[in-house]
């Protein structure tokens, strides 16, 4: 929220510099996000007086001969209209800083130095400047929106710096207003505040007018949605004298944004910023019925907007009605029927209070925003409310532009805008803190946030001010209490009172951890991915119509369709990743993400969905095959002390002959495999990519396995190769099934060399295994093992056709 | 004697003829052959001396044997030496040939790195854990009522508006903040409660500092008489652990639903001290999180009694303590996987 010094000023006595309010604004809750030094960036701009004025043969130009008092006298070209002997204007002597404009004069175009010149032969030392290069427009000082020379008063002391004549000698503190404190949203709300800071008296904003005889007779306001609506007040003003805005008016509200319209809008707006409350001004000649009506809007009914936009209402926006038809949509903006122009004679001022969730969701719903509607969404306060009205009707005396009329209407749900009465226990108080704050501290800070605070031994009473909405209970007291106090007081302990806790990871996190750690020791990076994702990735993985990771949950309102899904898969993003590094020029890798996939029990959804642990890697690069893919995930049974088993499969986005699922104890966890090149070419990557995904959440039922420890054996291992020539369909699994439930003192059985060729024939391969036998109890015989071995070889025999290759 | 002057000059001879054949030998190898043949008892210079032993008297057998016997320990010795050196030339010649360029590039490791975040969320809850934490991880889909009603933020409440909630159903949305837990935590469990919940909480904001997802650690403290300054105690250690032991704390005035007073709270800047340099926009203070004494509603919310138990909570935004710490510039950067930014910040814990 802006702030400008000046009218702040008006309302508090501010005895210190501005840098230091800024500090001490900060300390008590106001972080303030910019200092804004008006005049920040010209310099050297002082009051010249024109003693001499010649044209200049055959162009527009004059050279003007320049007083600027002890300064001394200048020679200096202008080209300006309005320039003439005996004016006095802004000079910009040289050195001076000013705007630089555009040729329209208008536009700024940054910040120029000026310098000693020669025009047409005549020198010129320093420069008459427009209010434009000075920064200002109309609305801050009248005359600077010319297109010429900017008018000093005749009694503008030669010589004298024009910040302060022209009011650029002020600041504007941007101020960020926490939520809790709506009644801060505006200057008088903040001066209150500042008061309260620096235990100065705030001066109230005059408010009292005289009210005429004059009535509107049968005038009535109903309010048949007080839920939405719990205060309407509203007051007629005739006579109305429409034109421009006194020159405070139009500066201060050119300070923080506003441009000027006219008299009766810029009171409104006025008070919106003075006072934080949003008001209304009707042309009463367009009012039907001498009525004000507030209710619900009928579903399908239609407003258009003070800037000519027409929305369709339901019942859940709330309308301001005549007596026959809406005329405002509440909170948000006036409808053009009812706008107030030149031709104005009589005005109803609306200042009401609305409920702030109703205007949020409204103004949302519509998509229609307006200083109104954000005042309202963050919360006004009856106080305010009522002051406005009254604040109005001075506003309208003090500006001469219309008489104020007797009639007053006050709808309201009975609200008080008296103090209210709340008592807390001073040793509550210190209790949140955990420092004793001295009892004269506590009474004078609360005092000076007008609590008027009694004190009954370590009762405190409290006198809350209406607008202070967000005072509940005594931590609230606490916080008032400590932010004025100064935070510098809070000491460090260390819960000296607290109960000793064991703490740190559960079984499942500190799996997971030791997991993502052996994930590392194979190259692999971790990396971290949006939990949603894009419908087009389901369609780029192949999934057919029926597929389950189709039943995403949706996102209602997503930022963009690409993130609006919650993932059922992690693959998708994990082929995005390794796509995207292949582009960046990075052809090989691995990565890993541990994330949650999420299951819908039903869509909308009506309970929470399972969110389930998902371990998701991927490797690319020339160097990669199906089994360094498969090694990592031997890497995640190895840490886990599980063995984890592989059988063929196909996935739509996965290699028709390089996929598996992974199984452990018989139950799938998990696939791996090659992905399909037509997905590779649609991702544009060079090298092929492998992925691999696991349901850690079915893992995880074996997680906490300790390894058993086998004694070191007694008797010596007996090893033997056996190469064996077999079909070329048969796969190394079923020779090693065969191979192990063949003899219950096979240890190991390793794989050691595949081959194909002339050697061995058509359709044949030879593949030669390491085997280990381990004696158990007693130590092998002579020859025990080639029994074994010849019972073994029967079986793969019988079973495969397998011949050991000779 | 006439025999032993032969015998004499025959050893001379004998051993120029070995000093002779012995001075080409190039190595280790050939040395052991050469003495192989010199000492082979048929036909070896040497070893074949002894076969002259039957024909020398009886009387001079003894002085014979004595000579030939001196023979072979310097030709023993010879070679030895002789074997010594050609074994030092040879491993000489071995180093030599296994001359290497020492400043060429080191042969890679194959470890990848855990995930800056992960890096980040990981020594916190170390420190956590150190201090009696337990480690809560909340669902990523949350309820309206966990996430903003049990929090103190009913529907018609202002600050719903500071996080622009993504919602999956009227009811459900993902959580904006790891909050949502503490209720959790604190239906299911009685004081003392001492928990940090990390995890992914979503709003709807997406520029060169705010991404719609990101990692959030809350910790939440319910025990008897804990105090603002508990809170700045726990804070201060934790802050100088991750940043470094000089850093200190400033507590200000903030505002959240759930927390009353509610702080923000700044750290020293650890790059420049305090004196004011880029990181810290000149002030000498980063803000690192938010904070405050548990709301009392909060407490009531969820059954606890407020007069008996108090509490404190805060919330640390991971990806900016691992951005301010690493010194990472923008916040996609973490989430696209990029090798050449993975591969850079090992702080692996």
């Amino acid at each position: 929220m802006l702030l400008p010094l000046s009218w702040l000023k008006e309302y508090v006595d501010v005895n210190i510099a501005p840098e230091e309010l800024e500090k001490k604004l900060f300390d008590s809750g106001f972080e303030v996000e910019e200092l804004i030094e008006v005049g920040k960036d010209i310099s050297n701009v002082v009051v010249g007086y024109v003693e001499e004025c010649e044209p200049i043969p055959e162009t527009h130009l004059h050279v003007c001969k320049v007083d600027t008092g002890a300064h001394g006298k200048w020679q200096i070209c202008c080209g300006a209209d309005n320039v003439c002997a005996g004016g006095k204007f802004p000079v910009a002597l040289i050195g001076a800083q000013v705007y630089a404009t555009a040729k329209d004069h208008k536009t700024i175009e940054g910040v120029m130095t000026i310098k000693k010149g020669k025009l047409r032969g005549y020198e010129s030392q320093g420069m008459l400047c427009s209010g434009t290069e000075l920064g200002l427009t109309e609305d801050h000082y009248p005359g600077a929106g010319y297109n010429g020379l900017l008018v000093l008063p005749e009694d503008a002391p030669i010589g004298a710096d024009v910040k302060p004549i022209l009011g650029m000698d002020d600041y504007i503190f941007d101020v960020s207003i926490t939520a809790n404190r709506p009644d801060c949203q505006s200057i008088f709300g903040m001066a209150r505040e500042v008061a309260a800071i620096l235990g100065q008296e705030v001066k109230m904003p005059a408010t009292d007018f005289t009210a005429t005889e004059v009535v509107k007779e049968g005038f009535n306001v109903t309010v048949d949605a007080p839920d939405l609506c719990p205060r309407y007040s509203a007051h007629y003003i005739y006579d109305v004298k429409m034109g421009e805005s006194p020159a405070w008016m139009k500066r201060r509200l050119a300070l923080v944004g506003i441009g000027s319209i006219s008299n009766i809008v810029d009171i409104t707006n006025y008070i919106l910023m003075e006072l934080g409350q949003p008001m209304h001004a009707f042309d009463c000649n367009f009012l039907e019925g001498n009525a004000i009506n507030v209710r619900r809007a009928n579903n399908g009914e239609k407003i258009t907007t003070l800037d000519e936009k027409e929305f369709t209402l339901t019942d859940n926006n709330l309308v301001i009605c005549d007596g026959v038809k809406p005329v405002a949509l509440a909170g948000i903006m006036g409808g053009l029927n009812s706008e107030i122009r030149d031709t104005t004679t009589e005005v109803m001022f609306e200042s009401a209070k609305f409920a702030r969730d109703n205007i949020r969701k409204s103004s949302r719903a519509l998509g229609q925003v307006s200083d109104s509607s954000a005042r309202y969404s963050k919360g006004v306060d009856e106080y305010a409310t009522d002051m406005a009205l009254r604040r109005a009707c001075h506003l309208i005396e003090e500006l001469g532009c219309g008489k104020v009329s007797s009639t007053h209407v006050d709808v309201n749900t009975g609200n008080s805008l008296e103090p209210t009465e709340m008592k807390v226990s001073i040793s509550k108080v210190n209790a949140v803190l955990g420092i004793k704050v001295p009892d004269e501290d506590i009474i004078r800070i609360l005092t000076n946030l007008c609590f008027a605070p009694e004190v009954n031994g370590d009762e405190l009473t409290l006198h809350v001010p209406a607008y202070r909405e967000d005072m509940a209970d005594y931590p609230d007291v606490a916080e008032e209490v400590i932010r004025m106090y100064g935070y510098d007081h809070i000491v460090s302990t260390f819960m000296p009172t607290a109960a000793v806790t064991a703490g740190g990871l559960n079984l499942r996190q500190k799996t997971e951890l030791r997991i993502k750690k052996a994930l590392l020791t194979t190259g692999a990076y971790e990396c971290i991915h949006y939990s949603f994702f894009s419908p087009n990735d389901l369609n780029m993985i192949r999934l057919p119509e029926d597929a389950p990771e189709r039943h995403a949950i949706r996102l209602m309102n997503p930022i963009n369709e690409d993130l609006s899904l919650m993932r059922t898969t992690l693959v998708p993003s994990m082929l995005n990743a390794i796509a995207r590094n292949q582009k960046r020029g990075n052809y090989e890798g691995r990565l890993f993400e541990l994330g949650n996939k999420f299951i819908a029990k039903d869509l909308p959804l009506t309970e929470y969905p399972d969110e389930r642990e998902t371990l998701c890697a991927g490797v690319f690069g020339e160097k990669e095959d199906f089994f360094t893919m498969k090694g990592i995930a031997e890497k995640v049974a190895e840490t886990l002390s599980l063995k984890f088993t592989y059988e063929k499969t196909e996935k739509p986005f996965l290699h028709p002959y390089q996929a598996a699922v992974i199984k452990c104890e018989g139950i799938e966890i998990g696939y791996l495999g090659k992905v399909r090149y037509e997905i590779q070419d649609d991702l544009d990557m060079k090298n092929p990519a492998y992925v691999m995904e696991i349901d850690l959440r079915t893992v995880s039922q074996w997680y906490g396995r300790v390894p058993a420890y086998e004694p070191l054996p007694v008797f010596a291992d007996e090893k033997r190769d056996l190469a064996l020539v077999m079909d070329k369909e048969i796969t190394c699994g079923q020779v090693e099934e065969v191979i192990a439930s063949s003899c219950q003192f096979v240890k190991s059985i390793k794989l050691f060399d595949v081959y194909e060729g002339a050697q061995i024939g058509e359709g044949k391969k030879s593949m030669a295994f390491t085997v280990v036998f381990a004696p158990k109890g007693e130590a092998f015989g002579a020859d025990t093992v080639d029994g074994y071995v010849k019972k073994i070889l029967k079986n793969l025999k019988k079973q495969y056709e397998i011949e050991i290759r000779s | 004697m006439q025999e032993l002057s032969a015998l004499n000059e025959r050893l001379v001879a004998i051993k120029k003829e070995i000093e002779e054949g012995s001075a080409n030998l190039e190595n280790s190898r050939a040395v052991y052959e050469y003495k192989k043949n010199v000492m082979d008892g048929k036909s070896g210079l040497i070893g074949s001396l002894m076969k002259g032993m039957k024909d020398i008297p009886k009387e001079s057998r003894g002085d014979y044997g004595k000579l030939v016997n001196e023979l072979k320990t310097w030709a023993q010795a010879l070679f030895d030496e002789l074997d010594v050196a050609l074994k030092a030339k040879e491993m000489d010649a071995k180093y030599a040939s296994e001359k290497i360029d020492i400043t060429m590039p080191a042969e890679e490791n194959v470890s990848g790195n855990l995930h800056p975040i992960t890096q980040m969320r990981n020594q916190l809850i170390d420190i956590f854990a150190s201090m009696g934490f337990d480690v809560f991880e909340g669902t990523e889909i949350e309820n309206d009522y966990y996430n903003f009603t049990a929090l103190n933020t009913p529907a018609d409440h202002p600050a719903r508006d500071m996080q622009d909630t993504f919602y999956l159903s009227p009811e459900f949305l993902l959580r904006t903040q790891t909050s949502a837990g503490q209720i959790h935590v604190m239906e299911a469990q009685k004081p003392p409660i001492k928990i940090v919940s990390p995890g992914k909480v979503f709003r709807s904001d997406d520029d060169a500092t705010h991404s719609p997802m990101f990692t959030q650690l809350e910790g939440l403290v319910v025990d008897k008489g804990i105090t603002l300054c508990d809170l700045k105690g726990m804070l201060d250690l934790f802050v100088q652990r991750i940043f470094g032991e000089e850093v200190k704390t400033r507590l200000r005035p903030s505002y959240f639903p759930f927390t009353e007073p509610s702080v923000e709270v700044d750290c020293s800047c650890f790059s420049c001290g305090g004196t004011g340099c880029k990181l810290c926009k000149g002030t000498g203070w980063i803000e690192v999180l938010g904070a405050g004494v548990v709301n009392k509603k909060v407490l009531e919310n969820c059954g606890i009694d407020s007069d008996e138990y108090s509490g404190f909570a805060f919330g640390i935004g991971i990806e900016r303590a691992a951005m301010l710490k690493y010194g990472i510039n923008n916040i996609k950067h973490l989430f696209e996987s990029d090798l050449r930014v993975l591969s850079q910040l090992n702080d692996n814990d």
